[in-house]
């Protein structure tokens, strides 16, 4: 039987890749933003798990509101990042250091 | 009355800042005419005061001219206290000055600061008679600060003078040792009494002299004691008592007829006028009495001594001026004030003779100063050598002159004085006036015979030029001599023995008035003059003229062979008793470093090193430290957060 906890784990799995997708990822920007949008996937899985198991609707509604916001946030993502490109003609991030000290 | 004294003082104002101001305008013949009548007609309305006040029966006057500030019920006023005392002082100022006013033309004649000094001198005129005049210690210490600043301006008034500028520098750092003191001493009146008028002050005199201070925490003094002292040293400094004598004799490098007025007659006797006008304080106080005497004695007899080493004309008669200042001291000292004051008048009017005779001798040699350089003037400039005769044996009290009356009748005073038995203190004054007379007669007449007789070891070229002076220079000489040779025979009398100053000066009632024990046995003038060669006074002046005459005229190889034979004694006398270089390199170079120290690691490296540019770069040190962690790169900025969202996370689980 698969329980909460098979669940949280696997949301649990798909953050930490995320996480160390985006630190040890140094060259795409993009895998950066994917990396982030699997976060908010992770998240969302986490709240479809316990709105099975607290039998409450609620937090299956945060996911749509989440799914919008993540796409909304994807669409200006990938905007900024065509605007990079077309300054820079590069989207390395290991280039992209203009904030050093 | 009151028009009068606002004229006297106002008159010689106005002729200052017209000529000061409008010096171009007005011309030169503008400048001495205008400063003259104004100088002229303070001159006419003070005899007129003094008159009144002598003969007609006037009252004194303490009038308030104008309030400038009240201020906690402490009222700062302008106001003129005119008794007999300031009335003389008037007298004095005015007719010494209206004389330099009249020599200036003369002297000053091809300089092109023609208008500037007129303008200054009249200033003086000015300042000196709201000293003279003032009711109050507000104005007095204006009148003190403004004589100092004048003289200041005078001394300097070859301003391109290398030497100029330094003795007026000099001159004004001394005085503000003193002033400093001075200051603190009204302070101290102020403190006690919350007011600045004489008369208020001096009737809480015994109440201030009940009272005591702690200037050092642990230690009650006396507070008459205090404030006495305090008002002193502001006395020693514009007085020029040893050791803050330094600055007159550098003075000299001002022009004479400011020597004249300001460094003989007028502004430096303010110290004792101040003294004497505080009679009723001092009084009241032995402590300050016995420094006063002693600071007096030191300077009367050392400061003359000085005098028989020097060579420059003028600062020999700067010598023999500390000298005489230390005796009116002396006389303060010993509670004669009567008797400084008549010393004070019959000095102003034969020392600004000699200033000003030296004066016209330097016009007549080109202004070559150095006595060794001259010699035999006699025939090319009588009137000239007749007046300095005068004045010389006024000086040392030759009978029958001016300073007979007053130095015999202050020696005697300072014999008989309250002092007497009371040991050293009374030695020492005693002994220093007593052989100062000799002293003083000794350096007199070496400048005199060195100047006017003798052979004549001036160059011919200024030979060639020798002849006498114009009347503006002779003319001031004579009117000058004529009350040098006879001020204190018609006066004796009636200021020392008369109570001639009424209640201006005050006595001590506990001891005896030692002015009016000698006055039980006056018998007057004549006698007086006869009683002279019975004195040690009259055969210690002879002995002087005597030994100056054999010394430096009939034998000159001796002093020779004494300033090879004793070079210590020499350059001791020479250095002015290393006093200058107490001052310049003790205090005043030691002041320089200690403010080189202070400069250089207080403020350089405390202040700028270590606070200012430390705090600065401590911050900078520490932003390049962690801007390393700023690295620019996104994935740094996200596992930051990732590690701050942990910690959080880890916090808010484990913790709370």
């Amino acid at each position: 039987m698969i329980g909460l906890q098979h669940y949280l784990t696997l949301s649990a799995m798909l953050f930490v890749l995320s996480i160390i997708g985006i630190v040890i990822n140094r060259r795409n920007l993009i895998l950066i933003l994917m990396c982030i949008e699997l976060m908010l996937l992770a998240v969302n899985f986490n709240f479809i798990a316990f709105s099975r198991y607290l039998g409450d609707e609620l937090g299956q509604v945060f996911v749509f509101f989440i799914l919008t916001v993540a796409a909304a946030e994807a669409a200006i993502g990938l905007a900024i990042l065509v605007v990079l490109f077309r300054n820079k003609r590069s989207i390395n991030v290991q280039e992209l250091n203009e904030m050093k000290g | 009355m009151y028009n009068y004294y606002l004229t006297i003082v106002l008159a010689p104002l106005i002729a200052a800042i017209v000529t000061g101001l409008f010096g171009k305008q007005v011309g030169r013949a503008g400048a001495h005419g205008l400063t003259i009548l104004g100088v002229g007609l303070s001159c006419a309305l003070s005899f007129v005061v003094l008159y009144q006040m002598v003969w007609g029966g006037a009252s004194p006057e303490n009038i308030s001219v104008y309030t400038w500030a009240v201020t906690d019920g402490l009222r700062m006023e302008v106001g003129f206290l005119v008794d007999r005392l300031s009335a003389l002082m008037m007298c004095v100022v005015t007719f010494v000055s209206l004389m330099v006013h009249i020599y200036t033309i003369g002297y000053m004649h091809d300089d092109p600061g023609y208008q500037r000094f007129f303008s200054y001198i009249s200033l003086f005129t000015f300042s000196m008679l709201m000293l003279v005049m003032s009711n109050n210690f507000l104005q007095l210490f204006f009148g003190w600060e403004a004589v100092g600043l004048v003289s200041y301006l005078l001394i300097g008034f070859w301003y391109k003078k290398e030497t100029a500028i330094f003795a007026n520098l000099k001159a004004f750092l001394v005085n503000r040792v003193g002033d400093f003191g001075f200051i603190l001493g009204i302070a101290g009146v102020v403190m006690l009494t919350n007011s600045l008028d004489y008369a208020t002050v001096f009737g809480q005199a015994d109440y201030i002299a009940g009272e005591t201070l702690e200037v050092i925490p642990g230690t009650a003094w006396n507070a008459m004691t205090v404030i006495c002292i305090l008002l002193f040293i502001g006395a020693m400094g514009k007085s020029a008592q040893a050791p803050l004598h330094v600055w007159l004799p550098d003075s000299m490098e001002g022009p004479t007829p400011i020597s004249a007025l300001i460094h003989a007659a007028t502004m430096v006797t303010a110290g004792i006028f101040m003294v004497a006008r505080m009679s009723p304080l001092y009084e009241l106080t032995t402590t300050a009495l016995s420094v006063v005497i002693v600071i007096g004695a030191i300077t009367a007899f050392f400061m003359g001594l000085l005098g028989i080493v020097q060579n420059d004309i003028k600062r020999v008669v700067a010598y023999s001026t500390l000298s005489q200042l230390g005796y009116m001291t002396v006389a303060l000292g010993a509670s004669a004030y009567s008797a400084a004051i008549f010393h004070l008048m019959t000095h102003a009017f034969f020392k600004a003779l000699l200033f000003l005779a030296a004066g016209s001798v330097i016009i007549a040699m080109h202004h070559e100063q150095d006595i060794r350089k001259m010699g035999g003037l006699k025939k090319y400039m009588p009137i000239t050598y007749w007046t300095a005769l005068i004045g010389s044996l006024a000086l040392i009290g030759f009978p029958g002159s001016a300073g007979f009356f007053s130095k015999d009748l202050l020696i005697e005073a300072v014999a008989d004085s309250h002092w007497k038995g009371q040991g050293a203190v009374y030695w020492i004054a005693y002994l220093s006036v007593l052989l100062g007379v000799f002293v003083t007669a000794l350096y007199s007449f070496r400048m005199f015979f060195l100047v006017f007789h003798g052979e004549e070891r001036m160059d011919a070229e200024t030979k060639s030029h020798l002849h006498e002076t114009p009347l503006v220079v002779t003319g001031p000489l004579i009117l000058l001599a004529i009350p040098s040779a006879v001020i204190g025979w018609i006066t004796v009398e009636a200021i020392l023995f008369g109570g001639f100053f009424g209640d201006a000066i005050v006595t001590s009632a506990a001891r005896p008035d030692v002015l009016q024990e000698l006055g039980s046995h006056w018998h007057g003038s004549l006698a007086l003059l006869l009683h002279a060669p019975m004195t040690p006074v009259f055969w210690l002046a002879a002995a002087g003229v005597g030994a100056a005459w054999y010394l430096w005229l009939k034998r000159p190889d001796i002093p020779e062979a004494m300033h090879k034979k004793f070079s210590g004694l020499y350059n001791l006398l020479d250095r002015k008793y290393y006093f200058d270089d107490l001052w310049i390199k003790g205090f005043a170079g030691g002041g320089r470093s200690l403010g080189n120290l202070l400069w250089q690691k207080g403020d350089q490296t405390v202040i700028d090193g270590w606070l200012v540019n430390g705090t600065a770069n401590t911050v900078g040190r520490l932003a390049g430290i962690v801007r390393q962690i700023q690295t620019g790169y996104l994935y740094t900025y996200a596992f930051a957060m990732i590690i701050g969202l942990t910690a959080l996370l880890s916090w808010l689980v484990w913790f709370r």
